[in-house]
């Protein structure tokens, strides 16, 4: 992995090497709360992700998108099933992943270049070079000439550029994006979707992108995977047979097949939704 | 139309100064009429006889006593010896307890086996009069400078290590995942992610940490010293000379408003990615 990172000049950006299939087979995680009883996160998830493939997650709040996630990066262990990244099975943490979270998990007290630079360094590349690949990196984002502020300097969206750059640079084989634009104005958010899109194209990373908005999936992902309210599990699986590349997020909402797509994933997960929503009204009750 | 902008905007910014310069005059004004009401209150009160001299002491009297001290020295050297006697008795307190703060600090807070093990006795010793350990460490390395760094050690290290601990608690674990995930060491981890984060909380710790430190060393000299500032203010106590005991609550404010400043100096440097406004509590 090392070897294939620590040599590439920048600014040579081939699509990742082996951009690697996931496989999940009847994953169950279960956690003990406080009160000392367990919770089933998520029961017998089986899932598979063709190498370089963009996968989305949709599902109530609450279902366990998070812990499939946490599972696919090796933070976490299943309690029972398993993960294979490129049929291995993972234990430990996996290599070649990229995580970008909701919150914005940027290094308050790095620079953006420190920020976007930390990835290659923990690989072992040497600082001078790390160096250069970030700064083309913030380049590519649109963020050149800013890379000695802060990020408490920055707007939200441009966070969201260094997080990108930052998650990006390793060229990963498997993104994990977990509500990555969930908390951004709805203008920011379309132009950070396009510049994702763009991005991937690329790389042709193999991505896990969980997301609470419908539109989201359906413009972005090439499978949408619907799950059920709590303890997760997979209900259905849509592929999203849209021609790439998609082109703008905005103008791609208006076509007939989107419509009808989004139409069909709606009614599926609506049900789960309702559900979901009595289930946690009833126990506010 | 440029030009007249031009003249405008510089107008704008002129009047902006005078009103800040103007505020700024107000609130100088302000403070010297609040220390002329209390100092020149506190001397009228007492020559005038309304309050005893002899207990309370006088402003005029304590700066006498000030003057003496610098320009006649004490019983044990020249002021100069006694000051640098209690400051090195602060400052190798200091840092001994913020050293080993930190790094229990870290260790206890990053390590939940170790911290359920050794943190009900961090809890039993915290509950303990601190100060009474001042006259264990008297009894046991005599009279000489290290057993007031020892007494100043402890007073800073649990202040020390209970906001590195926190510190620690509070890292955002989103990050802890987004470096492991890159492939991070336990090292790494804490290099990159768990000691910057807790950096905030230890240096907001170390204001009030030196003034421990100074307690410290003033309390264990009080105890029992053949130099320093606590053993003059005791042997003004046994003579009855509120004065001179005032005169030297007067050197240390001086210091430690010292030492205050350059810890928020270092602070700016340390902490300097900081949006700017968040240490606005902190000034007064």
């Amino acid at each position: 992995m090392n070897a294939i990172h620590a040599n590439r000049p920048p600014g040579a950006f081939e699509r990742a090497e082996i951009a690697a299939g996931i496989d999940i087979v009847g994953l169950t995680k279960r956690y003990l709360t406080p009160k000392h009883e367990t919770f089933t996160a998520i029961r017998d998830v089986t899932l598979r992700v063709e190498p370089g493939e963009f996968c989305a997650i949709v599902g109530p709040t609450g279902c366990g998108k998070s812990t499939t996630l946490a599972q696919v990066s090796g933070l976490e262990r299943p309690s029972a099933g398993s993960v294979s990244v490129h049929d291995q099975i993972v234990d430990g943490i996996t290599e070649g992943v990229s995580y970008m979270f909701q919150a914005d998990a940027l290094f308050p007290w790095k620079t953006v270049l420190g920020n976007v630079l930390i990835g290659p360094v923990l690989l072992g590349t040497p600082k001078k070079e790390a160096t250069l690949l970030a700064r083309d990196w913030l380049r590519r984002v649109g963020l050149a000439g800013f890379e000695d502020r802060y990020p408490h300097q920055l707007s939200g969206g441009m966070r969201k550029r260094v997080a990108m750059a930052a998650a990006l640079i390793n060229n990963p084989r498997i993104l994990l994006m977990d509500e990555p634009f969930g908390a951004l104005d709805v203008q920011t958010k379309a132009i950070m979707q396009n510049e994702l899109l763009q991005l991937w194209e690329e790389l042709r990373p193999s991505v896990l992108f969980i997301t609470h908005d419908l539109d989201e999936a359906v413009a972005l992902a090439d499978k949408v995977v619907i799950m059920t309210s709590s303890p997760g599990t997979i209900k259905d699986v849509f592929h999203i047979d849209l021609p790439r590349p998609r082109g703008d997020v905005q103008k791609i909402r208006h076509e007939e097949r989107f419509l009808e797509l989004q139409g069909q994933i709606w009614e599926s997960l609506k049900d789960e939704v309702t559900r979901a929503y009595k289930q946690s009204a009833g126990a506010a009750a | 139309m440029q030009e007249q902008a031009q003249v405008q905007a510089s107008e704008l910014k002129v009047s902006a100064r005078r009103a800040m310069n103007r505020r700024t005059t107000w609130v100088w004004a302000g403070r010297a009429i609040l220390a002329v009401i209390v100092i020149g209150g506190w001397q009228w009160f007492t020559t005038a006889g309304w309050v005893d001299k002899f207990f309370f002491g006088q402003p005029s009297e304590i700066w006498n006593s000030l003057v003496d001290l610098f320009t006649k020295g004490t019983a044990f050297g020249t002021i100069w010896e006694n000051l640098w006697v209690t400051m090195q008795e602060a400052i190798y307190g200091f840092a001994l307890g913020t050293l080993v703060g930190v790094v229990l600090g870290i260790l206890l807070g990053s390590n939940k086996y170790l911290s359920e093990v050794v943190g009900p006795y961090i809890r039993i010793v915290n509950s303990i009069p601190r100060i009474v350990l001042g006259s264990i460490f008297i009894v046991a390395f005599g009279l000489g400078v290290f057993p007031k760094v020892l007494l100043a050690a402890v007073l800073v290290f649990f202040v020390v290590f209970f906001n590195a601990f926190q510190g620690v608690r509070e890292v955002d674990q989103n990050l802890v995942g987004n470096v492991r995930v890159l492939g991070a060491s336990p090292l790494q981890v804490a290099i990159h992610v768990t000691i910057p984060s807790a950096m905030t909380w230890i240096i907001a710790s170390l204001h009030t940490a030196f003034g421990f430190a100074i307690i410290g060393a003033l309390v264990a000299e009080v105890l029992g010293a053949q130099q320093g500032i606590g053993l003059i203010i005791s042997q003004a106590q046994g003579t009855f000379d509120p004065n001179t005991v005032f005169a030297c609550m007067v050197i240390i404010a001086v210091i430690t408003l010292g030492a205050e400043y350059l810890i928020a100096l270092l602070e700016r440097t340390l902490l300097k990615w900081r949006p700017p406004n968040r240490s606005e509590a902190q000034t007064i």
